[in-house]
């Protein structure tokens, strides 16, 4: 087959999978943008150009709604300043009424009206707060045990690793169950705690850790014992600043996972100020199921700190999930 | 190197440990025995035995449970497999726009599975949902979607007048709208995962096949599939594991597990014995029951990965 005609098909092949894949996206932010009257309606999939009917009489121009069309007169509701109706089924020539239409109607309102309907700043604070936290926790927990792990010689290295390995291959449904007595009987149901503590420690971190300390070369850890430094000296005047690059892209993958773990959260807390985004936003769907353009402009702003995340660290994201594996 | 008593390894292991063996181990041993607990709500439970695992065969709910999990493990997976190798083959042969393909298709995988679930909610109303709109494009009328408890075999055969009898119906077409969801979620993925083990494989080998005058389509088949398995027995195992523990959608997307239970995938049913009806011993064990068949399905997995691999 000719070269240049196979890699058409491949560059078109590779769009239209592209676009399955990235359409839902676009459809909510268009949504998003619509007014419910206007999605509704069903006149157009994306974002519809802004319709109205003006009537004109002697250089005067009143929004109205258009009704119905007889003949050569049209029955219109006159509309004020507010866009509320002022004047029911008015009889109208239909020469002084006139379509117009602008490009596109954004209605950022929905962004706006979803943020205020229910406290999405309580649960965006809630969720920033667990992920940062649980995020220190990960990262201290991970980088000792790595370091042992991938540096140190003690009985039951194997033991301990595979341990850990398998502990954190158990889907969580398995669990939760199990979790939510335990976390009951120490009163941690609905407290922060139960939303932070248990997700202080990754498998994942650990593993990405370990493999970054081997890649460093022996002899700085040797240099630094000759030096007198103690183990923990070492680890954090020499080794953390050249962890910097894996730190980041651990702690980006850790964010990420707080960010959206959902079933957890459900599970464990009930009051309304410790909803995470992800259970405030499952609690928006149950209150405004019909509201279908509020729940797009949530939905779009729920994700927005992980698409910009996402940006700008997409390369480390990619590389590494292709890499080690991330699954969540 | 010497080991220095005063920074013992063990105080390295110590919080991970501490930690995993608190929050993983004790609640996954403790799973083990409340399934043989008469347990509601929290308090005491009492010993009964394997009445609740009496109880559980004994219901048909759970069992439609278990049927629906299957349909749903039986089309996310090998799609999960499919999509990603050849898209990731393609990917592979090209230089410019590589990475913006990539970013593209790994987008649905970082955002929340909450977030998409509301959205491919809407994408599947009946009345203004984009799937309807872009089948009317293609002359199908609209579909109910996930208010639609008729088996999708059952729907596609009386389209062309023929009556499928209910036990040969298939997932409910609800059902079929939460496995394209599903398969669309993790496609990304799967495809990165592909290009990283198709970019392990010697461009030689192509090399070799282009003078011996191999045609694309057999380098695919003789070369890139048998090299790329090690590939491919990681994303059965991962896609497999992860499909078992679909929630998340079905929490938001379906009016619990409905319409008549269609939906109601194995993990919904534990969540909804356990924190809907408050009786946790008997959802502790059908979480028991999930437990066995993913680690059964693993140990397979990695039995079969020794005598497959190259």
């Amino acid at each position: 087959m000719n070269d240049k005609l196979r890699l058409g098909i491949i560059y078109f092949l590779l769009s239209m999978f592209g676009l399955f894949m990235i359409i839902p996206f676009i459809w909510m932010i268009s949504t998003a943008l619509m007014t419910q009257s206007e999605f509704n309606k069903h006149d157009s999939l994306f974002i519809p150009k802004e319709r109205y009917h003006v009537w004109e009489t002697a250089g005067e121009q009143q929004r109205v709604l258009f009704v119905q069309a007889k003949g050569d007169s049209t029955v219109v509701h006159v509309l004020n300043e507010e866009l509320k109706i002022k004047e029911e089924y008015k009889t109208v020539p239909s020469s002084q009424v006139r379509e117009i239409v602008k490009k596109p109607s954004l209605s950022w309102d929905n962004f706006i009206k979803a943020f205020n309907k229910v406290p999405f700043g309580i649960y965006f604070a809630n969720t920033l707060y667990v992920s940062f936290v649980s995020l220190l926790g990960v990262l201290l927990t991970s980088f000792l045990a790595a370091y042992a792990f991938a540096r140190m010689e003690f009985w039951g290295k194997n033991f301990f690793f595979l341990l850990f390995l398998s502990m954190m291959m158990v889907p969580e449904p398995i669990y939760l169950i199990s979790s939510y007595m335990m976390l009951d009987k120490l009163n941690w149901l609905d407290t922060y705690k139960a939303l932070i503590i248990p997700w202080c420690v990754n498998i994942f971190t650990i593993f990405l850790f370990r493999q970054h300390f081997r890649s460093l070369p022996k002899e700085l850890f040797d240099a630094a014992m000759i030096d007198g430094a103690s183990t923990f000296g070492m680890l954090w005047r020499i080794i953390l600043p050249l962890s910097k690059p894996i730190i980041a892209t651990a702690s980006v993958f850790s964010l990420i996972g707080s960010w959206n773990s959902f079933m957890w959260p459900l599970v464990m807390t009930n009051r309304p100020e410790l909803r995470v985004l992800q259970v405030g936003l499952s609690y928006f769907n149950q209150e405004a199921s019909t509201q279908t353009t509020l729940l797009m402009a949530a939905s779009t702003f729920s994700i927005v700190p992980i698409l910009i995340l996402f940006f700008l660290a997409q390369k480390q994201i990619i590389a590494s999930a292709a890499k080690t594996g991330m699954k969540d | 190197m010497k080991t220095q008593w005063k920074s013992s390894p063990y105080l390295y292991i110590l919080p991970a440990f501490l930690l995993l063996f608190l929050f993983r181990t004790i609640p996954v041993i403790m799973s083990l025995i409340i399934g043989f607990f008469k347990w509601e709500i929290t308090g005491s439970g009492e010993f009964i035995g394997f009445e609740n695992y009496k109880n559980m065969f004994a219901d048909p709910v759970f069992w439609k449970s278990i049927t629906n999990t299957l349909w749903f493990v039986a089309f996310v997976v090998p799609a999960s497999i499919v999509f990603p190798l050849f898209f990731a083959t393609l990917l592979n042969q090209i230089k410019r726009l590589k990475s913006l393909f990539r970013m593209m298709y790994f987008l649905p995988f970082v955002t929340s599975l909450v977030a998409v679930s509301i959205v491919w909610k809407i994408i599947f109303s009946e009345q203004a949902g984009l799937a309807n709109s872009m089948l009317g494009w293609i002359g199908i009328s609209p579909q109910k979607w996930l208010s639609e408890s008729t088996g999708i075999f059952q729907l596609i055969f009386s389209t062309f007048g023929v009556q499928l009898p209910a036990w040969m119906g298939g997932p409910s077409q609800a059902l079929v709208a939460i496995i394209i969801m599903t398969i669309w979620k993790g496609l990304g993925y799967n495809t990165i995962i592909y290009l990283a083990g198709l970019q392990n494989i010697p461009k030689d080998y192509y090399e070799a096949a282009d003078i011996d005058g191999a045609s694309k389509i057999k380098q695919f088949f003789r070369i890139t599939i048998p090299l790329v398995s090690p590939t491919t027995f990681y994303v059965l195992l991962m896609t497999t594991i992860v499909s078992f523990q679909a929630f998340a959608q079905i929490y938001l997307m379906t009016d619990k597990g409905g319409p008549l239970d269609t939906t109601k995938l194995i993990v919904y049913y534990i969540y909804d014995r356990g924190f809907d009806a408050l009786n946790m011993g008997y959802a502790s064990a059908v979480a028991l029951f999930l437990f066995i068949i993913v680690l059964g399905l693993t140990l397979i997995q990695k039995r079969l990965e020794k005598h497959v691999h190259y």
